[in-house]
């Protein structure tokens, strides 16, 4: 076919195409500015009333440990420039507002509906730049899933267990399951490295590579990466070694009892 | 109904033959098996053979079916290993996988690993025999365990099957041996980990050590040819040992004929029970293909070792929650266990005790246990053969020395799984492996002073029971207004499984020809005394008669 298409000589000239490609684009284009610039008088007034939101209900909810203007005091740390990304995270799984000081913020139910965490997240945005919640493009779990096992595997896996089921760290602190994470959450927790965890910049894992790490993940949360019908959480030869002492040494035990057994 | 035929040391060598099959003439079938067999015989002479394994009498209890899971599972081994090896390539050429599991399309990796994964994704059938034979190496080394346990409790490993026992435990050591190296085949991410930590073991020996773990790995770690090495000790030279020492195992166990518990009937020159031919060789039959169900269901339905999962090796990352499979398990949490600080600089080499000390514990524990026989034997001073399977509860010494040592081996083995248990319970690491740490010198102390403690016991409840009587639970006022429990005498079969055990007295010391007592006999005298001091005597028949006749209550 293709040698077959080089010789072709067509009616049209190669440069229509590339016209045609320019206005196709400026049309766009121009379209695209002309709507959002309609759009943006609006939005500022969301945004700004979503910060005022957001600024009642960190008082209201985070201020007796981050302060009142969030700059942090003695019980909780200084939020300017953590960004949206960190609020979001932390807020959305529950971590904040903390049940109670521990060695870490652990998870649980979140306590803000999606608008109130947005709220949230805007204020600590706006007072000073930061990391923002990532694009959806990035989240869309079509990456390079070789490339995001391998990163995995070198990055992540001596906390998180090539599993992603999680394990121990110093002091009582601990790398969580990753099973059923949020992609967003994974990838605001890999830019802004909560609790324990380091931050991975943009030029540690350029967020291409972000996104294939979180593919990777999808991909064994979807699959899975058991065969079978139970894959013992992942855990490994210490799962593998108690259910053969337990179950199969288990069975094969009452099976020689019910042998030897006297029949009556 | 069973029948159960008994066997006498003075029939042993008696012709088995019986009237019966003289008077009836043999039907056609009977005629060909008999024309079979004395073909056979007469070029093979195998009779004298058959007669004395198919008389092997077998007493049945449950735990004495221990060591032939271990059997079957070993059979189910070589089966489904006979299978992988068809497809694995034990080679750590580089080569790029182009298989079926996505997350690691394309990736270059040894021709181990990617035959492995073949063998997992691409090979029909690949991935359940790698499951049945990963499952049946964990049974295969637990059911050893806990046959040994067994052996060991009963005190079936007294005079005369002291050697016997020391074959086994080179089963057992052959058995981890052969996991360990069928564990590093795959060139996994996990299997590399266990690796490198064979090659710092290695490299903690001092001066030869560096040289050693050069020779392992044919250079600097990981090199290229273990997986090739471990993959012949795998199926060729530790299979092969393995086979052989089995062979003299079972020889052995039917020189020494089977132990067997206390029973009307059952002496010390006798074993009641059911003969190999035929009826045990059919249940055994049976149970191997019992086995062998249990191992297939379960790797049909639970994953084993996910190897995709963990990656191709690669020196960089370490994973969490890194483990050896159960077996290793032991050593693992040994290394794990040593404070910080534990390495010296001595002229200019490095001392590395992190190392060496829990390699000490290991090799002294292991030493200990095999020669425990000779150990004990040497102690009690005991020249009987025994062939009768004692309770626990009346060998107290043994047993709590048995509880100790089984203690020891737990904590150790739990504190390889330190991080899983941090995390799963929510505790902090450290607090973890300090309490582990504690628990492995005051654990086996507790053990040991507790499972004493139960088995004089239970060893006073018997006795109770044999001279008054179990409790009724029947209550009976008497004409005077006094109420008593009725205490129910024992049926004489009960009482004899509690009245029948050797008693046993500490050594007495006495002078040599010389007129001296050399140090040694008063050590050994000492252990002696320690062993039997605090001991409940048998039941005599005075003792009961006088129970009979005396008063009740």
């Amino acid at each position: 076919m293709a040698p077959h298409r080089k010789n072709r000589t067509g009616r049209r000239s190669p440069v229509v195409s590339a016209m045609l490609l320019l206005v196709g684009l400026l049309a766009t284009g121009g379209s695209y500015a002309l709507f959002t610039a309609s759009a943006s008088a609006e939005t500022t007034a969301h945004v700004d009333n979503l910060i005022d939101e957001g600024q009642k209900l960190f008082q209201a909810n985070c201020a007796s440990c981050h302060g009142l203007a969030a700059q942090g005091t003695d019980a909780g740390p200084n939020l300017h420039g953590v960004g949206a990304a960190a609020v979001d995270f932390q807020v959305a799984t529950g971590r904040m507002p903390m049940a109670a000081s521990g060695p870490q913020a652990e998870e649980k139910p979140p306590q803000f509906t999606e608008e109130q965490v947005a709220a949230l997240a805007a204020y600590v945005a706006s007072l000073a730049p930061g990391p923002g919640i990532p694009d959806e493009s990035l989240l869309t779990g079509n990456g390079d899933v070789t490339n995001g096992a391998e990163l995995f595997r070198i990055n992540c896996a001596m906390c998180h267990n090539v599993a992603g089921a999680g394990g121990a760290l110093t002091e009582g602190k601990f790398a969580p399951d990753l099973k059923g994470v949020e992609p967003a959450h994974i990838y605001e927790a890999m830019v802004t490295g909560p609790q324990n965890m380091p931050v991975f910049n943009d030029l540690n894992l350029t967020p291409e590579d972000k996104a294939d790490i979180i593919s990777y993940l999808m991909f064994i949360d979807d699959k899975s990466n058991s065969p079978g019908i139970i894959d013992l959480g992942g855990l490994g030869p210490v799962s593998e070694g108690l259910f053969v002492w337990i179950f199969a040494l288990g069975s094969i035990v009452g099976i020689t009892v019910w042998l030897t057994a006297k029949s009556n | 109904m069973t029948v159960e035929a008994t066997r006498t040391a003075a029939d042993r060598d008696a012709r088995i033959t019986t009237e019966d099959e003289q008077a009836v003439p043999p039907g056609r079938g009977m005629r060909f098996t008999n024309w079979a067999a004395n073909y056979v015989d007469e070029r093979t002479s195998m009779s004298g053979f058959v007669r004395e394994f198919g008389r092997k009498i077998f007493p049945n209890h449950w735990s004495f079916m221990l060591g032939e899971v271990a059997l079957y599972s070993f059979i189910v081994i070589l089966l489904s290993g006979t299978f992988l090896t068809f497809f694995f390539q034990a080679s750590m050429t580089e080569v790029t996988y182009e298989g079926s599991y996505a997350p690691l399309k394309g990736l270059d990796m040894s021709a181990a690993y990617a035959s492995t994964l073949d063998i997992s994704f691409d090979i029909r059938g690949g991935l359940l025999m790698r499951q049945i034979h990963h499952w049946a190496a964990l049974l295969f080394v637990a059911s050893i365990g806990l046959h040994m346990l067994r052996v060991f409790f009963t005190g079936a490993f007294r005079k005369p099957r002291e050697i016997n026992w020391l074959i086994g435990f080179v089963l057992f050591v052959l058995a981890m041996g052969e996991g360990f190296t069928g564990y590093s085949l795959p060139d996994d991410l996990l299997s590399g980990n266990g690796l490198r930590i064979i090659d710092g073991m290695v490299k903690g020996f001092p001066i030869v050590g560096t040289w050693m773990s050069n020779l392992l790995f044919g250079g600097e770690f990981p090199g290229t040819s273990v997986v090739g090495m471990f993959y012949s000790l795998h199926i060729l030279l530790l299979p092969a040992v393995l086979v052989a020492a089995l062979g003299i195992h079972l020889v052995l166990m039917v020189v020494n004929k089977h132990t067997q518990f206390a029973g009307p009937g059952r002496t010390n020159d006798n074993v009641v029970g059911v003969p190999i031919l035929p009826v045990f060789a059919a249940k055994a039959g049976g149970f191997f293909f019992i086995i062998f169900g249990v191992l297939a269901l379960i790797a049909a339905t639970v994953t084993i070792n996910p190897i995709w999962a963990y990656g191709p090796y690669d020196p960089s990352p370490v994973s969490a929650g890194t483990q050896p499979d159960w077996y290793i398990g032991f050593a693992d949490g040994a290394l794990r266990l040593v404070p910080p600080g534990w390495e010296f600089e001595l002229f200019g080499f490095t001392l590395s005790l992190n190392i060496l000390a829990p390699v000490l514990v290991i090799v002294v524990f292991l030493v200990l246990v095999a020669f425990y026989p000779f150990i004990e034997g040497w102690i009690t001073g005991d020249q009987r053969e025994h062939h009768m399977a004692q309770r626990p509860r009346n060998a107290p010494r043994r047993t709590a020395i048995g509880a100790a040592g089984v203690t020891f081996y737990a904590v150790m083995w739990a504190a390889a799984s330190s991080d899983l248990i941090a995390t799963h319970f929510k505790l902090a690491i450290e607090g973890v492996t300090h309490a582990i740490q504690l628990l492995l010198i005051l654990g086996p102390i507790i053990a040991f002073v507790l499972a004493h403690r139960i088995c004089i016991g239970l060893q006073k409840k018997d006795r109770e029971i044999v001279l008054h009587g179990y409790e009724s639970a029947r209550i009976v006022r008497l004409p005077g207004g006094e109420y008593i429990e009725v205490h129910e005498p024992l049926s004489e079969y009960e009482r004899w499984k509690l009245i029948d055990f050797d008693d046993y007295q500490p050594l007495m010391l006495r002078p040599n020809d010389r007129g001296r007592i050399p140090v040694m006999q008063r050590v050994r005298a000492g252990l002696s005394r320690w062993f039997f001091e605090d001991r409940i005597s048998p039941v005599t028949n005075t003792e009961l008669e006088a129970a009979k006749h005396g008063g009740h209550h």
